[in-house]
Order: C-alpha cells, then sequence, then structure tokens
C-alpha cells in the first residue's frame, strides 16, 4: 500500500449562507480540533462565532490578521520594508494590467478579423502565448520581489518573526486541520507567507474556501467578467502557498463569470493550460489527495471546448457526421 | 403598424369632461409610449410650452389645446434611455411663469430650485443611487480652511464607515463639494459603492467655492489651495496613501475646468482625473467664444491646452451628456487627451446638464479610476 503523501486538501464554495464544510470535515473523519484561517475577513477576523459552532466549537483562531499587526507594531522598520514592498508590487500589477488590457483587446480584434483560417489561427495562438507569457513574466517578477524582500529581511531568522512562527506552530500541533476562510485574497496570502503557513501545515488535513481555496493554489488568479468598470480582464496577483499545484481556482462563478459564453471559458482555459480551471460555486467542494481529486460535489471543470460540466463527467465528443 | 397613442384615442372620440378624468386617472405622465413621448398638462391657459435643456431641440415646444377643453398636449420622440428635465411654461392674461409638471412627481433638484424629470423607456434610476439600508453610512463633517491662496474655505469631509488610522486611503477632492452632496446624493452613492467594493475605502473632500465662476476659471489660486494647501493638510491629519494614483480631484462644468486647470498646473500630482460635462469652450480663431465673457479666462486655458496638449494625469474618465450644447467641446477634447498618452475614457448619457446626469456617472468613473477589493474579495 503506498503512503499518502500529505493529508487530503479540500477546496469549497463560498461558506456564508449554507456551509458545507461540516460535512467535508465528517467525511474525512477529522475529529480532532482545528486552526482556522480568517485573516481574509482583516479587521473582522476574531468574528468567527459562526464558522466555530459550525465546526462544533473545536477551534482555535490562528488570528493571522491581528497577529500580523502586532508584529509590526513590534517591528517597525518591518512594517515599513513590507509596505514599501506592497506598494511596489501594487506599481508592478498596474503596469502588468496595462500590459494585459493591451494583449486581449489584440486578442479580441484578431478574433474578429476575416482572413484564411490557417493564419487566423496562427494569430490567435501568437496573442494567446502573449498573454501567456506576460501572466509568466508577472508572476516570475513577484517571486523576485518576494525573495529579495525575504532574503534582505531574513524572515525565517528574524527574531519578532521566529517567535510568532514558533507560536503557530506550538497551537498547530495539537490540531488535526486548518480551516482557510475567504475574503481579501491578497491580505490572505500576504499574511499565509509572512507566518510561513505552508511549512507548518504539511501534517493537516486543509479545508479552503473561496479566497482561502485560492490562496493555496499555485497562481492566484483574480477574475470577473462584468465588474462596474466595464468588460473585466482576469489577472494574475500572485504565486499562492502551492499546496494544490496546477489548479486555478474560481469561486463564486454565480456571480462573477459568464458561463454561457463559450468564448470567455475557451480563452480562460487556454490561457491557463494545462492547469485545471474549477469553478466552485456556494456549498460545492471537491477533495485532493495526492494529486488525485475525488468526491467532488457541484464543482465545475471548465473546459477547453468552451464549457463548464461538472467535475468527472466526461465531455461528449461530438461526432461530424 | 405602430399602436395609436393614448392621446390619440383620446382626442379622435367624443370628449367630455368624464373621459378626460379617466384619461387623467391612473396613469403616469408624460405618457411614454416606446419612443413616444407626450407632455400633458390640464388648466386655464392662453398657451403653454413645454421648456426644456435638450440641445438640439427647439427649446421651447407649444402644447396643443385638445378644442373645448383645457387639456394641453405635445408628443416628442425622445430616445431610449434619455433622462430630461423640462417645465411647463403656461401664458394667461398676458402673464407668464415657469412650473414644474404637476401630473409628474419625479423632480431633480439643483441650487436653482427644481425641475420635472422624464424618464424615457428604458431609463431607471440605478439602484446605488438610493439609500440600502444594509449599507454602512460614513460619516459627513464640515469644515474650514484658512488658505493663504484664497482666505476661508469651507467644505465637507468624508470618511468611510469602518474608517482606521492603522489604514491608508485614497483621496477624493471634489469641486462643488455641497452640490454633489445635494443634488447628486453623492454620500449614499460614495456609501453604496463602497459597500459593494466596486470603489475603495476613501476620504473625500468636497470643497466649494464662494465664487466659483471665478475661481473655478483656471484660476492658480486656486489650484495651490487645493494640491499646495488643503491636501498637505489632509494628509498630516489622515493616512492618505502619497502616490497619483491615490488622488483623484474631480468637479463638473466649471467645476471640471478647475479640475483639469489644477491636474495641468501641477503635472503628475493628480493621477486620476473625473470631468463631467466640462465647460472646455475653446475657439479656433480669436479670442472670443460664442458663450460670452464669463468664459474668457477657460477660452485662453483651453486654447492654450489645445496648442500643446500634455499629460497632466495617469487616468482620466470625461463624460457628457448628448443633450448639452458642451458635447461638442467635450468630444473634442478626448482625441487631444488620448493623444498624450493618458489612459481615457469617455462616457455619453442621453441626458442633459444637471446633476443626476453626473450622479448616473459616478459608478463607472469612479471604479474606473480607483477601482475597489472587489477583484480581491472572494467571500
Amino acid at each position: 500500500m503506498t503512503k499518502s503523501l500529505r493529508p487530503a486538501v479540500v477546496l469549497l464554495g463560498a461558506q456564508r449562507f449554507d456551509p458545507s464544510l461540516g460535512a467535508a470535515v465528517s467525511e474525512l473523519g477529522v475529529t480532532g480540533r482545528i486552526a482556522i484561517i480568517t485573516a481574509g475577513w482583516q479587521e473582522r477576523e476574531s468574528e468567527d462565532e459562526e464558522l466555530s459552532a459550525h465546526l462544533g466549537d473545536r477551534t482555535v483562531n490562528l488570528r493571522l490578521h491581528a497577529r500580523g499587526d502586532a508584529l509590526f507594531r513590534e517591528d517597525p522598520a518591518l512594517r515599513d520594508a513590507h509596505r514599501e514592498r506592497q506598494a511596489s508590487l501594487r506599481h508592478r500589477q498596474d503596469f502588468y494590467r496595462i500590459r494585459l488590457e493591451h494583449e486581449l483587446e489584440a486578442d479580441r480584434v484578431i478574433c474578429t478579423r476575416t482572413a484564411p483560417a490557417e493564419i487566423l489561427a496562427e494569430q490567435v495562438q501568437a496573442s494567446l502565448d502573449g498573454i501567456r507569457e506576460l501572466d509568466q513574466w508577472h508572476l516570475r517578477l513577484c517571486a523576485r520581489i518576494r525573495m529579495e524582500f525575504e532574503a534582505r529581511w531574513d524572515l525565517a531568522n528574524r527574531p519578532s518573526v521566529v517567535r510568532h512562527r514558533q507560536e503557530l506552530a506550538e497551537i498547530l500541533s495539537g490540531c488535526d486541520a486548518v480551516a482557510i476562510a475567504g475574503g481579501h485574497v491578497a491580505t490572505l496570502v500576504n499574511r499565509l507567507v509572512l507566518f510561513g503557513i505552508a511549512d507548518l501545515v504539511h501534517h493537516h488535513t486543509v479545508f479552503a474556501w473561496s479566497a482561502g481555496a485560492m490562496a493555496i493554489s499555485d497562481r492566484i488568479v483574480l477574475f470577473h467578467d462584468s465588474p462596474p468598470q466595464g468588460p473585466g480582464a482576469s489577472e494574475i496577483l500572485d504565486a499562492g502557498l502551492g499546496l494544490i499545484p496546477g489548479v486555478v481556482v474560481l469561486p463564486e462563478p454565480e456571480r462573477r463569470l459568464h458561463l454561457d459564453r463559450k468564448d470567455r471559458v475557451q480563452r480562460l482555459v487556454r490561457r491557463f493550460e494545462p492547469a485545471t480551471c474549477l469553478a466552485l460555486p456556494a456549498r460545492s467542494r471537491i477533495t485532493w489527495r495526492d494529486g488525485v481529486f475525488s468526491s467532488a460535489h457541484d464543482v465545475l471543470q471548465l473546459r477547453p471546448s468552451g464549457r463548464a460540466l461538472p467535475f468527472g463527467v466526461r465531455p461528449r465528443r461530438v461526432s461530424a457526421s | 403598424m405602430s399602436a395609436r397613442l393614448a392621446i390619440h384615442k383620446l382626442i379622435d372620440g367624443r370628449i367630455d369632461a368624464g373621459r378626460i378624468q379617466a384619461f387623467l386617472h391612473g396613469r403616469k405622465f408624460p405618457i411614454v409610449e416606446g419612443t413616444s413621448v407626450t407632455f400633458v398638462w390640464m388648466g386655464h391657459a392662453d398657451s403653454v410650452q413645454l421648456r426644456h435643456w435638450i440641445f438640439g431641440l427647439e427649446s421651447s415646444n407649444a402644447l396643443s389645446r385638445v378644442p373645448g377643453t383645457d387639456l394641453w398636449y405635445l408628443t416628442l420622440e425622445i430616445p431610449s434611455n434619455s433622462r430630461v428635465e423640462y417645465k411647463y411654461e403656461i401664458h394667461r392674461g398676458g402673464h407668464s411663469g415657469w412650473i414644474e409638471d404637476p401630473l409628474n412627481p419625479n423632480r431633480a433638484r439643483d441650487p436653482f430650485g427644481a425641475n420635472s424629470v422624464l424618464q424615457s423607456e428604458g431609463y431607471e434610476d440605478p439602484t446605488w443611487t438610493n439609500h440600502d439600508p444594509v449599507t454602512r453610512p460614513g460619516a459627513i463633517e464640515p469644515f474650514t480652511f484658512e488658505s493663504k491662496a484664497l482666505g476661508r474655505r469651507t467644505g465637507h469631509l468624508y470618511l468611510p464607515a469602518r474608517f482606521r488610522r492603522s489604514r491608508q486611503y485614497p483621496l477624493l477632492v471634489v469641486h462643488d463639494g455641497s452640490d454633489y452632496l445635494k443634488y447628486a446624493g453623492m454620500q449614499t452613492v460614495l456609501d453604496n459603492l463602497i459597500h459593494r467594493l466596486e470603489i475603495p475605502d476613501m476620504i473625500v473632500a468636497f470643497t466649494d467655492s464662494p465664487d466659483r465662476l471665478q475661481e473655478y476659471a483656471n484660476d492658480e489660486r486656486h489650484a495651490r489651495y487645493l494640491t499646495e494647501e488643503l491636501v498637505p493638510d489632509l494628509a498630516a491629519r489622515f493616512p492618505l496613501y502619497d502616490q497619483p494614483q491615490a488622488r483623484c480631484i474631480m468637479g463638473a462644468s466649471f467645476g471640471a475646468v478647475s479640475a483639469l486647470s489644477t491636474a495641468y498646473r501641477y503635472p503628475g500630482f493628480w493621477g486620476r482625473l473625473l470631468v463631467q460635462s466640462g465647460s472646455f469652450a475653446f475657439t479656433d480663431i480669436g479670442k472670443r467664444n460664442r458663450r460670452g465673457p464669463l468664459f474668457d479666462r477657460v477660452v485662453e486655458f483651453v486654447n492654450t491646452y489645445r496648442a500643446q496638449p500634455k499629460v497632466v494625469s495617469e487616468r482620466v474618465f470625461v463624460s457628457c451628456g448628448v443633450y448639452e450644447s458642451l458635447i461638442y467641446e467635450n468630444r473634442s477634447m478626448v482625441p487631444l487627451l488620448s493623444a498624450t498618452g493618458m489612459d481615457v475614457r469617455f462616457v455619453e448619457a442621453r441626458d442633459g446638464h444637471n446633476w443626476e446626469n453626473w450622479r448616473d456617472r459616478l459608478r463607472e468613473g469612479l471604479s474606473w479610476l480607483m477601482p475597489g477589493p472587489l477583484m480581491f474579495i472572494y467571500e
């Protein structure tokens, strides 16, 4: 029998109104304490009574947001540097977005042109390649900025940080699982990275929903097909913790994605392939273990054909005749 | 064949008081039937005129009297999604007066009073302009400021709900601030858009001028007051981001001229610019614009800018109503602004030079200039 590399990771859709987390916890037989991370709720991090009750009041909140604030109060030099880095990342995000919008516009224009099929296919592919390359470039840039920051400030050995990481390791040693809630994905991933959570949850079953699910993927994609300022363009934010590699997590598809627009779905899938694009509607969930998905409930997989099908359903081959 | 209009059904038959009462009862006025809009007034008069502010149509149109009655009507073709503000001018016994439409409860207020409002087919009040009980309101407080450039200034300061000193905020500076609050419902708009995550939590300075036609017409002192005095003072008292991208200046009409000219005098400082129905009068030859001497200094500024357009901001949102005469000036400004390399978005609306037009464009403008955390929050 092969030993599992790490306990399961469960991705879930929004939990706000009708949570399905409890069912997922029961299904995996988690009976011990559960550490919860609600840093994505920012200043409302501690308002976790409902979540705790849903999990049978056996939770401990890691309070990563408040902990971050405390750390920055204790270590103002690190706070200033962190703030500066965040401003620098925001600048980069703005410039990336400018380039991306132009690439996407070029792609849109090319797709409306009339030309011989092979030329059109070649040009569509070229614009897609350009977008993919830009995404990768941005990811590499973000990684470099983060690495430089961590090296310069030696987070792994900086006493103010180490003390918090040790406290967190201590708390987590008494827990069987970690539940990561949604909220502000950038805030959440910042706190997760700052406190080295990826290294502390190797032996824990992880439940993550909405922004939490995005934050533990290896590539965080921000998306909204119809924001108020006009047609939306999906964009890469940064790398996530990478607990589930090769997956693009798309929560709240009900209000963020036009899943009936085959052209949009198709472009999204092709942009991020070979990653699996998973749309997680409210109450949906899916379990990942050792690189294999199982126990999918209402999760949709976006397909290269432009369709969003229930996960596990093989797309029907359409006969040409 | 199109259906007969309600007014024609009435007047094609035998008219009596009972039929007129039945016609007036339970019906919304003006009567919108597709793109045909029938204005109706009932009363004693020698003549009745429709007074509206649609540039491109005669500003005064006579209503016809239904023979033998006191019922007056006028049918116009008004395109879908239009908002038209209007009044009736009643002539009686050698006197005349302008009144709001007594059959139409829909009003828009402005510093000069109120107008009746026609909402044509397809137009709806945007939901985000209405009070939402689940939205947490921000706080508004009046302020006074002793300006070296201009003397005592007044205005209002908006702080978002859940304001925290530990956070940093972008700043929006609004010309004609009290009017935006009073006539464009801008506090409600800000509260709602922030609640919906469409714009970020922000601090807003609603500034007023005691002499806007002078101070907003490219007045160096006013630009200095806003940029060198007000912003540093606010930055000293509140946690503001110190980046051009987090500083937006906006205004309508002459306020838009002031916003642009302020950004022009301090290029790169105001990274976001929102100009609505800007009074961007210019001349292609000569110095005097047809709009008169009030515009002379505006013309001088706009002519200078048109001769040598330059980058003054990063993003510029321009909006204008197609029913206002300024549509010509605004349309011609857009390619000039764009050609500098600034990111420019231009939006036209079937509306006039009024506060509800400016209100209705705030969501698109503000969320484009300063997007909220909608793309970041997944609950």
